[in-house]
C-alpha cells in the first residue's frame, strides 16, 4: 500500500495574520478494515492509516485518531489559525509503520 | 426483521427502501466501553455540540460527517451499529481554528452516529444523528 | 415465464418520482451541461440528463469541488505516470506529448470509427504503449488505464459531447443500437428497459439514470475506484443475470459508441462521482 499512498492538501496561499482558514486533506489509501473476507473466506488483515497530524511552524493544529470506519482515501477537513507566515506540515501514519508527509507554505498579506 | 437470501431476492423486486432498523445498537456493550474509555465514567450531557450527517446515505461506504463543539479539547465519533463502533477522535491543538472536523465514514447499516466532546473544563457533551443507509439498487 | 418476468420487472421499478432536480453543476466556476435537448438519433428521449442529476445532494457535492472529488487522487497518479518512462523504447507519454493539455477536445469525440473498427480512449492509450513505447498494454479497466483515461478526459471537461455516428461510423453505431435494445440474460432485459423506459424511477433504493457515459471513467462510492465504461456495462449485464461480453470486445465497443452518441449535447464530466 505504501507505494500508492499519495497525499493531497488544500491550503490557501495567503492569509491575514491571525486569520482562521480551512484546510482540506486527502490521501489515497485502501483503509482495509479487517472486517472483510477474501474469496477463500479468510479475513483480510486490517491495514489503515491510524493517525493524522497537522502542525504549523512546529505547533499542533490537530491530531486525529482514525479507525477502520474511516472511508477509503481518508478525507479530513478542519480549521487552523495562522499567526504568522510559515509552513503547514501534514503527516499520516500507516499501520505498516510507513509515514507519509507533505507540507505547504502560507504567506501573510 | 430477518431476511433470508431468498426473501431478499424477492423483496428486491418490491423496492425495499432501507436496511432494517433496530431500536438498540447491536454492539451496545462495545459502544459503552468506548464511551467509558473516553469519559472515564463522567456524566455526559447533550447540547453545545452539533453533529451534521445526512438523513439518508446513498452509500454506506462514504458518508460525510461534520462535527463542531466550541470549547472542546477533543471530539470522539462513534458509529453505534458498526462491528467496531470507534470511528475517529479529533484532538485540537493550540493552533486549531475551530473545534470542528469533517470527514467521510463507513456505516454498515442504518444506525445512530454519536459524537462526544470533551470540553476544556473537563465536562462532556454529546449529540446523535440517525443515518439511514440504503441498500442501493444496481448502484449499491 | 414471459408474463411472470414482465410482472416482476414492473414491480422492480417503483412509482416514486425522481426528485426532478433543478440544481446545476458548476466546477471551479465552469458550468457543466447536465441537461440538453436529446439528439435527434435518440428518438425515444426528449431531454438527456447526466447521471449526476439522479444522485443525492451529498454525492453531487463530491463532484462540485475537485479537491473533494476522490477521483482526483487517481488523476494525480496519472500526472506522475504521464512522464514516467516505460517499455523498451525508453519513452514516456510526455516524450511525444509535451503537455497532457494538448488532448483538450479529444474526449468529446470518442469513441471514433477508424477503418470500420471502433477506437476507444483505451485503444489509443494502449496503441501508444505498445507501438511507440514498447511497453505492455494496460488491462482495460486497470487502475493505471482508468487513471490515464480520466486525466486525458479531464482536459475536455465542460466541452459538449459530439460523437460522429454517420459515414464510416454508421454500421458500428447500428450494431450498438441493436445491442441496446436486445433483451438478454435470465431477467430478459435490455439496456432500454431500465435506462430509457424507467430513468428517474426507483430500482430498490436507488434512482435509475439514463445510463449516460459523459462522466466516465467515474469514481463509484460502491467500489471506491475509477470505473471504465466497459466495466460498468459488465456490472449491468451481471445484474440482469446475463453473461457479460468481454471488456474491450467489439460488442461493448459498439455499445459504447451508441451510448456516447445518446449523450451528444451534454458536457464531458470526466471524472465524475456516482453511487
Amino acid at each position: 500500500m505504501a507505494k500508492d499512498a499519495k497525499p493531497r492538501v488544500k491550503v490557501p496561499k495567503l492569509a491575514a495574520a491571525g486569520e482562521t482558514i480551512t484546510l482540506k486533506t486527502m490521501i489515497s489509501h485502501k483503509m482495509e478494515s479487517g472486517q472483510r473476507k477474501d474469496s477463500d473466506g479468510n479475513k483480510i488483515p486490517r491495514s489503515i492509516i491510524n493517525r493524522f497530524t497537522c502542525d504549523f511552524n512546529g505547533q499542533n493544529v490537530i491530531n486525529v485518531t482514525l479507525e477502520p470506519a474511516i472511508s477509503t482515501n481518508p478525507y479530513l477537513q478542519f480549521d487552523a489559525v495562522v499567526p504568522e507566515a510559515g509552513e503547514f506540515k501534514f503527516t499520516w501514519y500507516d499501520d505498516d509503520g510507513s509515514v507519509y508527509e507533505t507540507s505547504k507554505k502560507i504567506a501573510i498579506g | 426483521m430477518t431476511l433470508s437470501r431468498r426473501d431478499f431476492v424477492i423483496g428486491a423486486g418490491c423496492g425495499v427502501a432501507f436496511a432494517s432498523m433496530s431500536s438498540l445498537p447491536a454492539y451496545a456493550s462495545l459502544v459503552e466501553d468506548s464511551i467509558a474509555a473516553f469519559t472515564g465514567g463522567a456524566d455526559v450531557v447533550s447540547g453545545d455540540i452539533v453533529l451534521d450527517a445526512p438523513e439518508i446515505a446513498e452509500n454506506g461506504n462514504t458518508v460525510p460527517i461534520e462535527v463542531s463543539a466550541p470549547g472542546a479539547a477533543s471530539i470522539m465519533l462513534l458509529a453505534t451499529g458498526n462491528p467496531v463502533p470507534a470511528v475517529a477522535t479529533f484532538n485540537f491543538g493550540p493552533l486549531s481554528g475551530s473545534r470542528s472536523g469533517n470527514t467521510r465514514i463507513r456505516l454498515i447499516k442504518t444506525q445512530e452516529v454519536m459524537a462526544i466532546a470533551k470540553m476544556e473544563d473537563g465536562s462532556f457533551r454529546s449529540a446523535q444523528a440517525t443515518v439511514k443507509v440504503t441498500i442501493g439498487g444496481c448502484g449499491g | 415465464m414471459r408474463t411472470l418476468l414482465a410482472i416482476s420487472l414492473s414491480a422492480l421499478v417503483g412509482s416514486l418520482a425522481w426528485a426532478g432536480e433543478d440544481s446545476s453543476l458548476v466546477i471551479d466556476g465552469e458550468e457543466i451541461k447536465i441537461r440538453a435537448t436529446a439528439p435527434a438519433h435518440a428518438d425515444a428521449l426528449d431531454e438527456v440528463y447526466s447521471g449526476w442529476v439522479f444522485r443525492t445532494d451529498e454525492t453531487q457535492a463530491l463532484q462540485m469541488d475537485d479537491f473533494e472529488n476522490p477521483a482526483f487522487v487517481f488523476v494525480d497518479q496519472a500526472i506522475d505516470m504521464f512522464s514516467k518512462v516505460d517499455g523498451t523504447e525508453g519513452k514516456s507519454c510526455a516524450s511525444c506529448h509535451d503537455d497532457v493539455a494538448e488532448f483538450a477536445g479529444l474526449r468529446p469525440t470518442m469513441p471514433r470509427v477508424v477503418d470500420g473498427e471502433v477506437v476507444t480512449m483505451e485503444d489509443m492509450v494502449n496503441g501508444c504503449r505498445t507501438k511507440r513505447m514498447g511497453a505492455e498494454p494496460w488491462k482495460w479497466s486497470s487502475a493505471s488505464m482508468t487513471a490515464m483515461t480520466a486525466l486525458i478526459g479531464l482536459q475536455s471537461r465542460g466541452t459538449e459531447i459530439n460523437v460522429k455516428i454517420d459515414g464510416d461510423a454508421a454500421a458500428q453505431w447500428e450494431a450498438g443500437k441493436e445491442l441496446y435494445y436486445t433483451r438478454v440474460g435470465q431477467l430478459d432485459m435490455s439496456c432500454a428497459n431500465c435506462h430509457e423506459d424507467n430513468y428517474g424511477n426507483m430500482i430498490r433504493a436507488d434512482h435509475l439514470s439514463q445510463g449516460q457515459i459523459n462522466g466516465f471513467p467515474t469514481y463509484r462510492l460502491k467500489n471506491t475506484k475509477l470505473n471504465s465504461v466497459h466495466g460498468r456495462f459488465k456490472g449491468c449485464m451481471e445484474n440482469i443475470r446475463a453473461t457479460p461480453f468481454k471488456e474491450g470486445g467489439e460488442e461493448f465497443k459498439a455499445l459504447e459508441l451508441y451510448l456516447a452518441s445518446r449523450g451528444n449535447g451534454l458536457s464531458v464530466e470526466t471524472p465524475s462521482v456516482r453511487n
